[in-house]
């Protein structure tokens, strides 16, 4: 990092002409993806023609996109993350009733940061605060689903039409699976002591205040951490879409994932995604690859989805605090909705 | 001397959090007391939501991530 020592953040001032700077290299790079993609195929002996030269091609277009639009992307929420912190949402989604409190709790689940091994933490947190079961739900599945890094990566890979659908959708699997939980009244199947936590009143912590110095600062340690973490992921899956890209004959999955498949071939893409545990950035590059080849784009997004919001470690990790009949109460519904994502999205596209 | 806690589950961020107290303990030659505190029920108890957290004699410091250098060596 920077040598900069003194911690009183007052004192130093936002480092607004770095960040100007960023922007324009930023935008410069992003205009001249496809000239240095034609330029590192040519240096290679390569041409677009063939099925190296074209499976190469899409990876020295694809990969540096993506990365750009992850770096932009995760920066800025790394700024937004500092308005907005657990504690404040949990203030804000107390006492809310069924509902309303679903549609905030889901909206909420976007942009606070959220990391999955503090997602148990956060359950008993927002419980014991009086944010009601199906509300807390209702943030618990949006987090971790509509995330900045699958949103990112599906605007660079499909466009802003896929990725805001993406978002409408999983706002809705949230805030629909939240209600329906919080309608047939499961605390019971709490486990106890997360029951008896409910209620003792917990000690605030009080968050402090930034300035826009920190802020920036907090925006550039997520691109480290996020970016940092990701980017081998973001490689072998861009690796594997090459290969998928240049190789595979192009209707090959047309006949078992695309619009004609049998009925059964979006729950057999759920049912493939639960065990599987990837983050979205590792996933998106397959899928890009997928619906190149001719699969629907519903199924590979309930595929998506359900890697992603229906993971079988959280789910252990969720048996602390919850009994069995609820965790399966909260994958089947969350699955459920998953699939008519995917029905819906075949059907319209 | 300081009793430094920290609150977490055992992820990733939590033992850097670790390492990175004791590292600036050492490098101002301050002395603690560091204790690890995993279980759930202890963690909440602190009304800690996001881990890792930090408690310093008893009170809530930080929560939310691996703080910064700086944050650490003031507390120190």
């Amino acid at each position: 990092m920077n040598s900069i020592t003194d911690t009183g953040q007052t004192s130093r001032h936002a480092p607004w002409g770095w960040l100007v700077l960023g922007c324009i290299a930023w935008i410069a790079a992003y205009a001249s993806l496809v000239p240095f993609a034609d330029i590192a195929i040519a240096v290679l002996g390569l041409t677009r023609e063939t099925h190296p030269g074209e499976a190469v091609h899409f990876f020295f277009y694809d990969t540096p996109k993506v990365l750009l639009l992850l770096t932009g992307i995760v920066f800025l929420m790394g700024v937004v993350h500092t308005f907005v912190s657990p504690e404040r949402t949990r203030a804000m989604l107390a006492g809310k009733r069924l509902g309303i409190g679903n549609v905030l709790a889901a909206s909420l689940g976007i942009v606070t940061p959220f990391c999955s091994c503090s997602a148990v933490p956060l359950f008993i947190g927002f419980l014991s605060a009086g944010v009601p079961l199906g509300v807390t739900f209702s943030f618990l599945i949006s987090a971790p689903m509509v995330n900045e890094v699958a949103l990112a990566l599906l605007f660079g890979m499909f466009g802003w039409k896929v990725a805001g659908l993406y978002l409408a959708l999983g706002l809705g699997v949230a805030i629909v699976a939240g209600l329906v939980i919080g309608r047939l009244g499961m605390e019971r199947h709490l486990e106890d002591w997360v029951r008896a936590m409910q209620a003792t009143q917990s000690a605030d912590y009080e968050g402090e205040t930034l300035h826009w110095a920190g802020r920036i600062d907090a925006g550039v340690a997520h691109v480290k951490d996020i970016v940092g973490k990701v980017w081998p992921y973001i490689l072998a899956g861009i690796g594997v879409g090459a290969a998928i890209h240049g190789y595979v004959p192009q209707d090959f999955m047309a006949s078992i994932m695309g619009k004609d498949a049998p009925w059964w071939s979006v729950p057999a893409a759920v049912l493939i995604g639960v065990p599987m545990y990837s983050n979205a950035a590792g996933i998106i590059p397959v899928v890009e690859a997928l619906i190149g080849k001719g699969a629907a784009l519903g199924t590979v997004l309930a595929f998506m989805m359900s890697v992603i919001a229906l993971s079988l470690p959280e789910m252990i990790i969720l048996r602390k605090v919850l009994k069995v009949p609820l965790i399966a109460t909260f994958a089947g519904v969350v699955a459920l909705g998953i699939l008519v994502v995917g029905y819906v999205f075949n059907a319209v596209l | 001397m300081k009793i430094v806690k920290v609150l977490g589950t055992g992820c990733a961020n939590c033992q850097n959090t670790v390492k990175l107290i004791n590292e600036v303990a050492q490098a101002k030659g301050c002395e603690i007391r560091l204790e690890k505190v995993e279980d759930l029920q202890q963690i909440m108890s602190y009304g800690v939501m996001s881990t890792p957290g930090v408690v310093i004699d008893g009170k809530v410091v930080h929560a939310g991530g691996i703080p910064a250098r700086s944050k650490v060596e003031g507390w120190l």
